[in-house]
């Protein structure tokens, strides 16, 4: 429907003020499709804001996010409501403290990630109350799904499992790598890898361990104090100065001479 | 709190102060209500005191306290010798009260109790056999290292999950009861009376649970939706003259109405906010319906709401020339209890279809929703769930549940006023839910039978069966903060077969 060579997701000018602290400073970048893009800076950056953006938790002060879904078309996410983001734009997200549905079932948990479609299927509840066949098939198919997704991702990453149990075209992750060890990180870079090359999703990743993001990302998106450092291929953001700077501090002398 | 040093370590005097402490408190909360009281004498109202009951009910806090305080240090031999001969010596002098009749001196026990009623002494009694059952338990057990909160709250669970395993025998075993209810030997009226109560009240409970225990909305005037129901057939009834059987459905139509009315704008608060705001919309309609005078009749309440028909048959003594009533078209012989029986089978009836209703919803993606919403709104949002259309659904559904409820009650009752639409009716429906374990349906049944039923067996208490039904409230809360039954079974399975490999679902992906 899009020129494939369109971003999936174009964030233009994107400013948040909350009062008088500005978290997030006109902002611009691109996620090119089914590519992962890492979203990486200092602490208070302003990166998890951009998240809410996107996923509708907050309303920007002023800018664009247009995401072009491959089947339904372009969405403006500033303008649509938190719950239809994910429902409708296929934007899904996971938080950076874990948010899984406690007292409910790991399998719970998938089946409320599908609640549209089963929504759907049970004739919005009146079908499925009378009987009107359709919902026990559509339940079986939501299992399948779920039981797809769950051989795939291990408990430890059930938020990314649910995650993609919506169907989403945009995959936000807060931190997934945040007290893994080697290992489990190594794992969890080969999950999302398998979720961007088998099912062509563009994954949008704010993480602080390097080894993910330079070990996956095709693009990195450096935040700092709100602005945007930097922007490009992890090898040309790991030499940039400017980034070096925000992360290492500067040595005294030499400040006003960097670039 | 103090005195939980376990092991030899024990400090005597600390003991003393903590049982001194209590018997304070004690003293402190009787003082006003039980040592000084008012009485209606011929010569006017007088206040006499009773100092006596003051002084002894502090003594017996005083004195188990101190038992207590023994047991937790692990030193149970002196409990269960005193608390042993306490026991004995006071259910013999009952026994003996009870075996005596009204005969001369009967009233042994009053001689050294003042307390008149004699169901608190068999309470009294009844706690002295417990403590000495604890201390020749700990005796017998001496060895048993003391259980931790953690681990006893861990048996509790698994516990309950085998009641709930239990609950599949006993729910059709406690259907099976309650069918054949009525035709068991030794049930009279009143007794019938106090089960029509009591299903009520388990029908208002799985209503209501649907709001609290699964969607997890503290809704504290659910009242409101039970007197919309009751006002929607009263006033039905008696302006447009229809009968109950087409009111019914009319009012949970009404009651769903107005529980939409209410949640619209109110069910983007959350917890005690919005525990306050259904608190005031319940006395809202206590008020509008205590006002409008002209169209509800105000405090004089609406009178000669119609009774419901068996098929279009009354249960009336002398039906109209040329109608037939209930016994006469049977044949049967006239009997007053044909109409409570009846009316027992309608709220059976309406209580089970809400139970199903509950158990199939649970089931089916908008239940699931609701328990979602209850765990983690924010996760919700995330995953496209509509917040606020599901919670209105959960609290329309509930509020409709109440609304028949409400049309039972004024078809039992024949008259209804506001007074019988107060707090105390949402808090009692709360308790129950909240006591069962929020979200367990065969726990609001044995709830509604605690609370509504004991009161009964109370009855003997007069005021301060209040007091008795806070008493359990606060043990049960203290004992099992989640409710009696809080385990729950999850809605959906993994089915066993493993899909054939390498198969992917996601065939939609462009």
């Amino acid at each position: 429907m899009n020129a494939p060579q369109m971003p999936l997701l174009s964030v233009e000018h994107l400013t948040m003020r909350f009062g008088g602290l500005v978290a997030i400073d006109d902002v611009s970048f691109e996620a090119p499709r089914a590519k992962i893009t890492a979203l990486i800076g200092p602490n208070g950056a302003g990166k998890t804001t951009v998240f809410n953006c996107l996923t509708g938790f907050y309303k920007p002060t002023v800018g664009r996010l247009a995401l072009r879904h491959p089947a339904r078309g372009e969405f403006l996410l500033e303008r649509m409501e938190g719950y239809a983001i994910p429902a409708s734009a296929g934007v899904a997200r996971t938080f950076q403290n874990i948010r899984l549905f406690p007292g409910m079932s790991v399998l719970e948990n998938l089946l409320i990630a599908q609640h549209n479609v089963l929504m759907r299927a049970s004739g919005y509840t009146f079908g499925a109350l009378l009987g009107f066949g359709g919902y026990a098939a559509a339940e079986r198919r939501a299992i399948e799904r779920a039981r797809y997704w769950l051989e795939r991702g291990d408990q430890r990453r059930l938020e990314i499992v649910r995650a993609m149990c919506t169907e989403p075209v945009l995959l936000c992750l807060d931190e997934p790598a945040a007290g893994l060890n080697p290992r489990e990180s190594a794992e969890l870079n080969a999950l999302l890898t398998f979720i961007r090359d088998q099912h062509a999703i563009t994954l949008l990743l704010i993480e602080h361990d390097m080894s993910v993001v330079m070990g996956i990302s095709d693009q990195v998106v450096v935040l700092d104090y709100g602005r945007k450092i930097a922007d490009g291929t992890p090898e040309a953001v790991r030499s940039d100065p400017a980034v070096i700077r925000a992360y290492l501090g500067e040595p005294e002398q030499a400040a006003p001479a960097q670039p | 709190m103090q005195a939980q040093a376990p092991g030899p370590a024990f400090d005597f005097g600390a003991a003393l102060k903590d049982a001194g402490l209590v018997a304070g408190v004690v003293v402190l909360l009787t003082i006003a209500l039980v040592g000084v009281r008012v009485q209606d004498i011929s010569s006017g109202p007088a206040v006499v005191f009773r100092f006596d009951d003051v002084v002894a009910a502090a003594v017996l806090a005083f004195l188990g306290r101190l038992g207590i305080g023994l047991l937790r240090a692990r030193r149970p031999l002196p409990v269960l010798v005193a608390a042993l001969a306490f026991a004995l010596g006071l259910s013999a002098i009952l026994v003996h009260d009870v075996v005596a009749g009204g005969a001369d001196g009967a009233d042994l026990a009053h001689r050294l109790l003042p307390f008149a009623s004699a169901v608190v002494n068999w309470t009294i009694a009844l706690t002295a056999w417990v403590l000495s059952a604890r201390a020749a338990w700990l005796l017998w057990y001496a060895s048993e290292s003391a259980l931790d909160a953690e681990a006893r709250e861990a048996r509790m669970d698994r516990l309950s999950a085998r009641v709930q395993d239990w609950a599949r025998l006993v729910g059709p075993l406690l259907l099976g009861v309650a069918v054949m209810l009525p035709f068991l030997p030794g049930i009279d009226r009143r007794l019938l009376d106090i089960a029509i109560l009591v299903v009520t009240y388990i029908m208002l409970g799985w209503g209501l649970n649907i709001v609290v225990g699964l969607a997890g909305l503290l809704d504290l005037g659910y009242v409101a939706f039970y007197a919309v129901g009751a006002y929607s057939y009263a006033l039905l009834a008696l302006y447009f003259d229809l009968g109950f059987w087409t009111c019914l459905p009319l009012a949970g139509i009404m009651a769903a109405f107005a529980g939409m009315l209410l949640g619209f704008p109110v069910l983007r608060l959350r917890g005690d906010y919005l525990a306050i705001v259904t608190l005031g919309f319940g006395e809202i309609v206590r008020i509008i319906l205590l006002n409008w005078y002209t169209f509800t009749n105000g405090p004089d309440g609406v009178s000669g709401i119609p009774r419901p028909t068996f098929f279009g048959l009354p249960f009336t003594a002398n039906p109209a020339e040329g109608e037939a009533s209930f016994h006469s078209f049977f044949g049967l012989a006239y009997s007053s209890v044909d109409r409570i029986v009846f009316l027992y089978y309608l709220i059976l009836g309406l209580a089970l279809i809400t139970n199903l209703f509950t158990l199939r919803i649970r089931k089916l993606p908008v239940g699931r929703a609701w328990e979602a919403l209850r765990e983690d709104e924010i996760a919700c949002r995330s995953l496209g769930v509509h917040p606020r259309n599901t919670k209105l659904t959960a609290f329309s559904i509930g509020a409709m549940f109440g609304g028949f409820g409400g049309s039972f009650f004024a078809t039992r009752q024949g008259f209804i006023s506001p007074e019988s639409f107060t707090f105390l009716e949402s808090a009692i429906i709360l308790a129950i839910v909240v006591l069962g374990g929020m979200g367990s349906q065969i726990g609001i049944v044995f709830a509604a039978i605690l609370l509504i039923g004991l009161p009964e067996v109370f009855r003997d208490l007069n005021q301060y069966r209040m007091l008795a039904f806070g008493l359990a409230m606060v043990t049960i809360m203290v004992w099992r903060p989640r409710g009696l039954l809080a385990h729950r079974e999850p809605t959906v399975r993994m089915p066993e077969r493993p899909p054939p490999a390498g198969e992917a679902p996601q065939e939609t992906r462009a």
